[in-house]
């Protein structure tokens, strides 16, 4: 068995997994149960000041569906905790009590300036928390009052309230970002020069799932009228761990930790998260999808992963992925690759024709009975029918040896590594060394 | 071979061996990867599951499939094995369509339940391939317990107690394990020795021993095994039947349908395994479908099943009744046998009709004849063979709790315990379970 355990900046958890601040942790009745259920820590949802803010009284998400209904994106109009602050802070006391093996890190939201960050902080200290999360990410609603994405959007504030908080507690500072921003290094860079311990990301993105066509109101929708919410779930994943990944490999902010989110639903994407660099991860919409239990997966498989990989502990792959990104201009434009059709697995759908056939290569063959081929003389390797295809692994792209001849374009494959730095068509080309 | 299905009397050879062959292969065969990723895909991953509730285990089902969905079968294993060690042995045998598969929210939404029983297989297969045993053995508590009978209550509760550190010997009257795994259950649905080979993977825990052709009664007694041992587990099954009582039960042709379905789960060469031309099985459970269906899979040209009351209390399950008659076996109602015939062989039996009215079952008087040269006699197993002075209940030993007998350090679980029904996964339940309050008594 592998060791999961996790210290994340000085916070210890039995395990990487947490739930992220959100109505899974607005209350002690949840925790307990989350923790009982075995998640290896909290953000608590996020607190703000007397007297606590309201939330609709209609609904507050929206969703889209894949196949079978399955739940792939779910948006949000909630705000922070709709709560008395002393109640939850006496709650956050008595769970961290009784659990002091789990994390407990307690997220904030309140107006910009000194006095209301710095008032906060004797409070949540006293609770016992392991640590406080900035919550600079909400993107509707407290934003409109100069709050969550409203400062998140601007790293020079990012910078002043990391600073304010750094100097007022001896409790570990996570900056929560916002993913609603052209280039997610500037808040990363500003948290770090405001001296915060670790950034977490992603907060929801602004969106609107759908529209009703009978009402012409967006969804979803209250009295007939909608607004922006934050989408998260299965669907934010990508964005989220490019955004991981950028951080990750900013000569700036490289290095610094990183609390991974979003659309985190299988042990798979809690390893790919750390493998980008994140040293715990953060789960909302799976919980809220599949309940408490589904961490059970995610343990006994990221462990089985590890045990079959060799990896002992979390550190042993912790940002392995990272080296790997890169700028385009630097991948091997050596690397020459053909799709091939296991025959045996085929279904015979044609969905990889009608892909390739119309809006790609015309790379696929397809015989009278229906078995369909690929013409390596025409495939650009462009992965199209992977994607499309219904059967795991039935297309593979096979890499061609060094020494091949591409019937595509009558070329010797080179072993060489070379790049567009290099390649003639490029105008600002050096020569190679 | 010159014998045909129509070849008259009880013969060997009524198809080519590769007919047989074909006949008897795997049942609902495993699923590739790609089918297990599909019909994973389905489960929705239900709060306070049904299937979980349905399952006499309560194997946490959809975890596993999760765990099958997210590429680790393996885990998706351990999660059965932790509940219920012979979940391959139960993946292939137990009526899910009366247990988990019923109750799947999906056949109450569609009709078409996820196919718990065939992933539970493809996890199994899958980690049962690989080497050695999953488990690991606590520390131990140099305590020994016996267990009586190698069937699946006997291995379940063992592997437990072995689990938890204690020593186990296991005393069998058979020469082989398994109990009805090996005996009993259709040859079609554990294809390629699957019994044997389940017995020995799960033996590998260690600190098991096994006894075969040591049976309680003539050779052991409950005193000596208490003078012993710490503890004591019966897992005997059922080793009795009932039997028709009419005259002429002992003329050729005439055979318990138990002793049959043995016969042939040991046989080398199915080809070679004499069945009558015309077969007629008398009773109405999962007994008399097998004995029926495996009468015509071996060529029987007519095969009748006869059961004394109406098709609603039949007890084969309506997806077993559906496999005999897609198999080409007849099923009557209502009719009780009532005379033997035939001069020194079977040549027909003749049967009764019968009303299930307010005092009970009647004969209206009127009869029928069904020509025949086998009849196999299924209508129930009783236990046999129990040693003195156990409190009984209903013909079974009376348990308390947790299989706990009347006789102190004794327990008992499976078919010939009372309470439950009899089935593999019932067994396995209990013996599981015994050996849980076993280990709670050594270490409390
Ligand atoms: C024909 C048939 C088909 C069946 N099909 C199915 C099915 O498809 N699915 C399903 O779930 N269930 C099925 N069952 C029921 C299932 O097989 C039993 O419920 C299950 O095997 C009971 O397990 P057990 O351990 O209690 O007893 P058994 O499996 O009967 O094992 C008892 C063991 O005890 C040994 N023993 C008996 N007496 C003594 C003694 N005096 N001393 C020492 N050892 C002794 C026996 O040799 C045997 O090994 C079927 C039963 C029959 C008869
Ligand atoms: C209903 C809802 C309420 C949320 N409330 C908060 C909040 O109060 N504070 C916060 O920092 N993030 C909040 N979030 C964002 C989540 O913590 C998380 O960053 C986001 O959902 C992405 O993760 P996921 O894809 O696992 O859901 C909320 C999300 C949802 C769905
Ligand atoms: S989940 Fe459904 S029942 Fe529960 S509060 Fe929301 S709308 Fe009401």
């Amino acid at each position: 068995m592998a060791d999961l355990r996790t210290d994340f900046v000085g916070i210890k958890s039995p395990n990487p997994f947490w739930l992220a601040s959100a109505p899974p942790t607005d209350k002690e009745y949840n925790v307990r149960r989350a923790f009982e259920a075995g998640w290896g820590g909290v953000v608590w949802k996020t607190l703000g000041y007397d007297p606590h803010i309201v939330n609709v009284n209609g609904p507050r998400y929206g969703a889209i569906w894949g196949a079978d209904r399955r739940l792939l994106g779910l948006n949000n109009i909630e705000l922070i905790t709709d709560r008395p602050l002393q109640v939850n802070l006496d709650e956050i006391t008595a769970v961290k009590r009784d659990y002091p093996d789990r994390a407990v890190v307690v997220s904030l939201m309140v107006p910009c300036d000194e006095e209301s960050w710095k008032g906060i902080l004797p409070a949540v200290e006293a609770t016992g928390a392991d640590g406080i999360e900035l919550n600079f990410g909400c993107p509707h609603g407290m934003s409109e009052r100069g709050m969550g994405a409203a400062v998140g959007q601007v790293p020079e504030y990012i910078e002043m309230v990391a600073r304010w908080c750094k100097a007022s507690t001896r409790m570990p500072v996570i900056v929560k970002l916002t993913p609603n921003i052209t280039d997610i290094r500037k808040p990363a860079r500003a948290a770090k020069a405001g001296g915060a311990d670790a950034v977490s990301l992603i907060n929801t993105i602004s969106s609107i799932t759908s529209v009703n066509l009978d009402t012409f109101s967006p969804e979803p929708s209250i009295d007939g009228k909608g607004s922006h919410g934050g989408y998260c779930g299965p669907a934010v994943k990508p964005i989220a761990l490019n955004m991981v990944a950028e951080i990750a490999r900013d000569p700036e902010t490289a290095g610094m930790p990183i609390s991974g989110i979003g659309g985190i639903t299988t042990w798979r994407d809690a390893a790919e998260f750390i493998a980008l660099g994140s040293g715990s991860v953060q789960v909302c919409t799976a919980a809220m999808t599949y309940g408490f239990r589904v961490v059970q997966e995610m343990i006994s498989g990221l462990n089985q992963w590890m045990d079959e990989q060799g990896h002992a502990r979390l550190a042993d792959f912790q940002g392995r992925a990272v080296p790997n990104v890169t700028d385009w201009q630097y991948l091997n434009l050596n690397h020459v690759a053909k799709a091939k059709i296991n025959q045996d697995l085929c279904i015979s759908c044609g969905r990889c024709y009608a892909a390739c056939e119309d809006t790609s290569h015309q790379a696929i063959g397809m015989s009278a009975d229906r078995v369909f081929e690929v013409i390596d003389a025409e495939c650009v390797a462009c992965n199209l029918c992977v994607n499309v295809c219904p059967v795991e692994n039935c297309i593979t792209m096979e890499t061609m040896p060094a020494g091949a001849t591409d019937p595509r374009t009558g070329r010797v494959v080179s072993g060489e590594y070379a790049n567009w730095t290099t390649h003639p068509n490029n105008p600002m080309a050096t020569a190679a060394e | 071979m010159s014998a045909s299905p129509q070849t008259p009397g009880i013969v060997a050879g009524r198809l080519s061996s590769s007919r047989i062959a074909e006949n008897f292969a795997d049942i609902a065969p495993p699923l590739t990867g790609h089918e297990a990723l599909v019909a994973a895909d389905r489960c929705y991953f239900c709060y306070d599951a049904p299937c979980a509730t349905a399952c006499p285990t309560s194997i946490d089902i959809p975890m596993f499939i999760r765990q099958i969905a997210t590429g680790t079968p393996e885990s998706a294993a351990m999660t059965i094995f932790e509940q219920n060690i012979l979940g391959g042995m139960c993946a292939r045998v137990c009526p899910t369509e009366t247990l988990c598969e019923e109750v799947c929210v999906r056949e109450v939404a569609e009709g078409k339940p996820v196919e718990i029983g065939r992933l539970q297989r493809y996890a199994t297969d899958i980690l049962m391939a690989e080497d050695g045993h999953p488990f690991e053995r606590a520390a131990s508590t140099g305590r020994r317990v016996a267990v009586v009978g190698a069937g699946p209550a006997g291995l379940a509760c063992a592997h437990r107690l072995a689990m938890l550190g204690h020593d186990v010997v296991i005393y069998d009257a058979r020469p082989k394990g398994g109990g009805l795994n090996e005996f009993g259950i259709a040859a079609y649905k554990a294809v390629g020795g699957f019994a044997q080979k389940e017995l020995d993977w799960l033996l590998g825990i260690g600190g098991i021993t096994v006894e075969y052709g040591r049976a309680l009664g003539p050779d052991l007694s409950v005193d000596g095994l208490k003078a012993e041992f710490d503890a004591v587990f019966l897992g005997m099954g059922l080793g009795g039947v009932n039997e028709l009582g009419l005259d002429g039960s002992d003329r050729v042709g005439v055979r318990r349908a138990v002793d049959f379905i043995a016969e042939l789960r040991q046989a080398e060469d199915l080809a070679a395994l004499p069945v009558g031309r015309r077969v007629v099985v008398v009773g109405g459970g999962m007994t008399a479908v097998d004995a029926a269906v495996q009468s015509k899979l071996l060529g029987a040209e007519e095969v009748t099943i006869a059961y004394r009351r109406g098709a609603d209390r039949l007890s084969a399950s309506g997806h077993e009744q559906e496999h005999a008659k897609n198999s080409g076996v007849r099923i009557v109602t209502n009719a009780v046998p009532v005379a033997i015939r035939g001069n020194g062989r079977l040549e027909a039996v003749t049967f009764g009709y019968t009303a299930d009215g307010p005092d009970g079952l009647r004969e209206t008087g009127d009869t029928f004849d069904l020509v025949a040269d086998q009849l196999l006699v299924a209508i129930g197993q009783t236990a046999s063979g129990l040693p003195e002075g156990l409190a009984m209940d209903g013909g079974k030993i009376a348990v308390t709790g947790a299989g706990r007998t009347s006789i102190d350090s004794v327990w008992a679980g499976g078919d010939c315990a009372a309470g439950g029904e009899d089935l593999t996964v019932t067994a396995v339940a209990e013996g599981r379970d015994a050996a849980m309050d076993i280990h709670a008594g050594l270490t409390g």
